[in-house]
């Protein structure tokens, strides 16, 4: 047994971050301190915590024995509203996004028109959805229409500014190409630049489409349809069994929109 | 202009993928028009009309902005904060442990754990936030606390299915090594897996916070504290130059933590 090698020092294992010891100590005790402060400023009244434990149970069970029957009308209403308007506004927020997009990138659009493309995309991506819907229910009245607009608005900022970038790394060697070859601005975008970002496009329609979904699931709180008023209303009612039955559908829905559009992007890809 | 030589022409596309391209766009359309149809059933076009007219109406109530009430707003911004920071926090302590089961490389089990875990972040992940708020509002009762649950609950999903991915890509030549010096399980995953993670995981929960800032400005909504609860009583109050003043600080509030997010984000990556 040769232990006579060991030395007063045992190895110590090199931090991954924070290399500095005085940052990590002034990050540590901020951090401790931020926490120490912010729980004291949480108020919760524990008996309603305790109270609300047994309703808690009730809703797990209403999970596990969805009643779809019940309410099956409002739920059908709803999801078709849901549908209907993912479908529309991933559609009309691909229409409007694609000449945006375009006008947002570098190295096709000149400068003033850059920065307006570029300001719309920066409107549209700082407002949350439910935001805007809280404006466009106020303006256009309760239902779909208005969520068909608040998801297109949110659309546009999401696939122009995703277009922009990938028109941006398009290989600059085509365009070259094919503008060497006398090709107006229009022939250069439609055989240059499109069929290099084309897919790319379809995937983040696809993307997208699955975003507008689980949204349009939740702007029927404030009043733009879809299947979130229908939830709203079975929770408000305390009918847990329905409201278990409408998160399965909305679940599952997201699920299959999910795995199909992920293997459609894949085959475009 | 040139006078094809004789017989062909060049042309973008064969005969057959042009009549493919052109059914896939033909049905894309028809079922857009068919769900266009469906939604707008029962929209009441006078109020679409009327819109532009309410616009500039809501318009004028919300400038100028009552900048008075600046000062009723930082208790509420102060919840916010908290909401989104300690909602991270339980999200991210039981997306870690989530996480690992889930990875393929690290999970005891493939077919009974692994499911489990992948589906605890499916449930969290297409569930938004604004649902899980409004459904523990009703179970424990309104207040910081359920904005702080609802959100760490929509986080363990989104945590744990970005680090399950992380962890499935680490290089599995260090873990062998390590486990060639005869380290136990859990010393592997100290030793050889963290190390290799801990810049994602950080980037990740980051990336998360700033998310759930935005998130948390609008739980208030349905009764779950933070600025979406001045939000709410301002809109029931009609009090649109209230309503401005709300929006101007949520805006700042997300470019602030949009800033802090992608610095952290460059300084770990």
């Amino acid at each position: 047994m040769s232990s006579i090698i060991s030395s007063s020092q045992t190895w110590k294992r090199p931090p991954v971050l924070l290399k500095s010891q005085r940052w990590r100590w002034i990050i540590i005790s901020g951090s401790v301190v931020y926490l120490i402060l912010a729980i004291n400023s949480v108020e919760v009244d524990w008996f309603r915590v305790y109270e609300g434990l047994e309703r808690g149970w009730r809703f797990i069970q209403g999970f596990l024995t969805p009643d779809f029957s019940s309410r099956w009308q409002d739920i059908q209403i709803g999801l078709i509203e849901s549908l209907t308007m993912t479908l529309t506004s991933t559609v009309a927020g691909v229409l409007v996004s694609v000449p945006i997009g375009i006008g947002a990138a570098r190295n096709l659009a000149p400068a003033p028109v850059y920065m307006f493309c570029r300001s719309i995309i920066t409107l549209s991506r700082s407002f949350q959805e439910i935001i805007i819907a809280i404006l466009l229910v106020a303006m256009f009245g309760f239902g779909p229409f208005a969520g068909f607009l608040t998801l297109t608005f949110a659309s546009i900022g999401f696939l122009s500014k995703l277009l922009a970038e990938d028109i941006e790394d398009c290989d600059s060697a085509q365009i070259d190409a094919i503008r060497a070859s006398g090709a107006r601005w229009w022939q250069v975008v439609n055989y240059a630049v499109q069929p290099q970002v084309m897919p790319r496009l379809i995937g983040l329609s696809l993307y997208r489409l699955d975003i507008n979904f689980r949204e349009s699931s939740v702007i029927g709180i404030v009043g733009a349809g879809g299947v979130g008023a229908t939830l709203n209303t079975a929770i408000d009612r305390y009918e847990y069994d329905s409201a278990g039955a409408i998160l399965i559908i909305i679940i599952a829905i997201v699920l299959v929109v999910e795995y199909s559009s992920s293997y459609i992007r894949r085959w475009v890809q | 202009m040139i006078s094809g030589a004789d017989t062909q022409i060049w042309q973008f596309r064969t005969p057959k993928q042009h009549m493919l391209r052109w059914l896939g766009w033909f049905w894309l359309v028809a079922l857009t028009v068919f769900c266009w149809n469906l939604m707008t059933e029962d929209t009441i076009w006078a109020f679409v009309a009327d819109a532009p007219r309410q616009a500039s109406d809501i318009g004028g109530r919300m400038l100028p902005p009552r900048w008075g009430y600046l000062n009723q707003l930082w208790q509420p911004l102060w919840d916010t904060l908290n909401i989104a920071t300690l909602g991270t926090l339980i999200g991210v302590i039981i997306a870690i442990p989530v996480a690992f089961l889930a990875a393929g490389n690290t999970t005891p089990s493939r077919y009974f754990v692994r499911p489990v875990a992948l589906l605890i972040i499916v449930t969290s992940r297409s569930i938004n936030s604004l649902i899980w708020a409004l459904l523990l509002v009703a179970i424990i009762g309104p207040g910081l606390l359920a904005g702080i649950i609802a959100i760490g609950l929509r986080s363990i999903g989104f945590v744990a299915k970005l680090l399950y991915e992380a962890i499935e890509e680490i290089d599995e030549k260090q873990v062998e090594a390590v486990r060639a010096t005869g380290a136990s399980g859990a010393q592997i995953i100290d030793y050889a897996i963290i190390p290799q993670i801990l810049p994602a995981f950080w980037g990740i929960s980051v990336f998360r916070w700033d998310i759930n800032i935005r998130e948390s400005t609008i739980l208030g909504l349905v009764g779950a504290g933070g600025l979406g609860l001045q939000l709410q009583s301002s809109l029931s109050t009609l009090a649109w130059n209230q309503v401005t003043v709300i929006f101007l600080v949520i805006l700042a509030t997300v470019i602030v933590s949009e800033w802090v997010s992608a610095k952290v984000r460059q300084a770990v990556l």
